[in-house]
């Protein structure tokens, strides 16, 4: 039935929305903007559910991954302009390397220096990570610059298509299928793999997993470090769609991610993807209808959900 | 004499401020089952914790096959070849059948023998193969555990409370599995409530009470004197049937 709720959603607004190509730009939209939250949040989800950490420092992760992909595609602005797929592809596959390696290795001493000597006290785990994360901003002002760096889209991204009466952003589209990509990927990786049966073990029950012989701490190191370079990627995606940085994006979109990471239920990645889903068509939906409510609209949709089901749209089944 | 597969010797554990086991001696012979019993709260289940590393002894060592063992990590100690099925069983409820037994044979895909030999002693198992663990009964959980700590060779198993909770018809089925089991080369550790089970299976028997040993010796013989169980169990064999 959770699964339901996306198609729902979408079709319930329609009758609201009353334009059909209105609608389908606001879904698309949504669509969008929920790929790039789900690539923001599915690590913090796995964190949460496997190594039972509080990381308020995942933000960093976005905003240094953004920062990883900027300074690789301003310096190659000029294949930006070329307006051919294959120029801007050797501009962007790069920059989405660098921020996902950048935001990967930040993660990894995250892991090691911060976090490895709280495990098991909340408390102190959202100390030390509000503190890394306040750090770490301000490192970025000292490496970037206190200033706000614009980020121009490559060119064969920039635009709309031209659908009936309804314009929809190719960066949107592009945004969709990256999403789609990446969750198709994170699917096969859990359910198709030994390394992702172990996830879900572990996510459940990591004493368990020790007691059957596999060290959990390499496993709690490996997707830490996948998770930080999941946020680098949606960094750099939402910095293209932002068309600029800076170093409080991350914080920025904290709360929102939290909200996706409690709606979908702790741990789940499934439940994480239809969260995102339903906070951007969310979020869409009532900027169009009602724009003094969207602030307020996703706190509400994780009210409902919570007073529905209060572990979440697919809880995870902890020991 | 041949080493014992497991012993304990002078095991103290706190778990924070408490202090549960008051220097345990134990030693578990090779190939025998040795039965656990003492009443709620004794340390029994402490201890098999402890044998796996899940809480650290504050006091004293413990050898598993000749290998000290005190300071060795979880991991570790399964990787000798001891499996560990919990008072709570542990099952993986998301994850299937397959999923959690799979998980288990370390060395990859399990022995397509080992895994009709299993089979034979829990049939639930083949028929639920493809199903979600947290969907099985109580029962069928509890085989799952079972089957999933023996679907490689194990030295040493270590079960805690494996009839809890179950219905007669499976503990009947429970104790032909462990039969089975001990044709095998392994050596069982068995936490008990239940004296008929640990009478009709144990070679061995030792009682715990405060955190510590108070009786070792053959189980026969403890199931021959109402007398001793009365004093170290607060029960008679002849009551409980």
């Amino acid at each position: 039935m959770a699964l339901a709720l996306v198609p729902v959603i979408a079709l319930a607004s329609l009758p609201l929305v009353g334009s059909l190509p209105t609608w389908v730009t606001l879904t698309v939209a949504g669509l969008a903007m929920g790929m790039m939250i789900f690539m923001m949040a599915s690590g913090l989800t796995l964190v949460f559910g496997l190594m039972d950490v509080l990381n308020f420092a995942h933000g960093i992760f976005i905003a240094v991954g953004a920062y990883g992909a900027a300074s690789v595609l301003t310096r190659m602005s000029a294949q930006m302009q070329a307006e051919s797929l294959a120029s801007d592809l050797t501009a962007m596959v790069p920059a989405v390397l660098a921020a996902i390696a950048l935001a990967g290795v930040l993660g990894w001493f995250f892991e090691r220096v911060l976090i490895r000597p709280v495990y098991g006290d909340h408390l102190k785990q959202i100390l030390i990570t509000m503190g890394g994360l306040i750090v770490f901003e301000q490192l970025i002002h000292v490496v970037w610059g206190p200033d706000i760096i614009p980020l121009p889209r490559p060119g064969t991204i920039t635009g709309s298509f031209i659908l009936g009466e309804a314009a929809i952003e190719r960066y949107r589209v592009l945004a969709v299928i990256v999403g789609l990509a990446v969750f198709a990927a994170m699917w096969l990786l859990l359910n198709r793999t030994r390394i992702g049966l172990l996830v879900r073990a572990g996510v459940e029950n990591p004493e368990m997993v020790e007691s059957l012989g596999y060290r959990i701490k390499r496993l709690f190191v490996g997707v830490f470090v996948a998770g930080s370079g999941l946020a680098g990627l949606g960094g750099a995606m939402w910095a293209m769609y932002q068309e600029q940085v800076n170093a409080q994006m991350g914080a920025q979109v904290l709360v929102m991610i939290f909200i996706v990471v409690i709606i979908g239920g702790l741990g789940s990645v499934g439940g994480c993807f239809i969260g995102a889903l339903l906070v951007g068509l969310l979020a869409n939906y009532t900027g169009y209808l009602a724009p003094k409510l969207a602030l307020g609209s996703n706190i509400l949709l994780m009210v409902l959900v919570l007073l529905w089901r209060p572990r979440g749209l697919f809880p995870i089944g902890k020991a | 004499m041949p080493e014992p597969m497991l012993s304990l010797a002078g095991v103290n554990t706190h778990i924070a401020q408490y202090h549960i086991l008051h220097g345990v001696d134990l030693e578990v012979p090779r190939g025998s089952l040795t039965m656990l019993l003492g009443r709620n709260g004794a340390g029994k289940t402490t201890c098999l914790r402890t044998i796996m590393g899940l809480w650290r002894a504050s006091a004293g060592s413990l050898r598993i096959d000749g290998q000290d063992t005190t300071r060795v990590p979880t991991p570790e100690v399964a990787q000798l070849g001891v499996a560990y099925v919990p008072e709570n069983m542990g099952i993986f409820a998301g994850l299937t059948v397959r999923e959690n037994v799979l998980l288990a044979a370390r060395a990859g895909e399990p022995d397509a023998k080992r895994l009709e030999w299993i089979f034979g002693l829990f049939p639930a198992m083949q028929k639920f193969w493809s199903s979600v663990a947290g969907n099985l009964s109580g029962g069928q959980k509890q085989m799952l555990a079972v089957a999933r700590a023996i679907v490689e060779p194990r030295k040493l198993l270590l079960v805690d409370e494996p009839t809890k909770g179950l219905a007669p018809a499976i503990i009947a089925n429970m104790v032909e599995a462990f039969r089975e089991l001990k044709r095998t080369d392994t050596t069982l550790l068995v936490v008990e409530q239940n004296f008929n089970f640990a009478r009709s299976l144990g070679d061995r028997v030792a009682v715990m009470d405060s955190g510590r040993i108070v009786h070792t010796g053959r189980m026969d013989a403890l199931a021959a004197d109402a007398g001793l169980q009365t004093k170290l169990l607060g029960l008679s064999l002849d009551t409980h049937q």
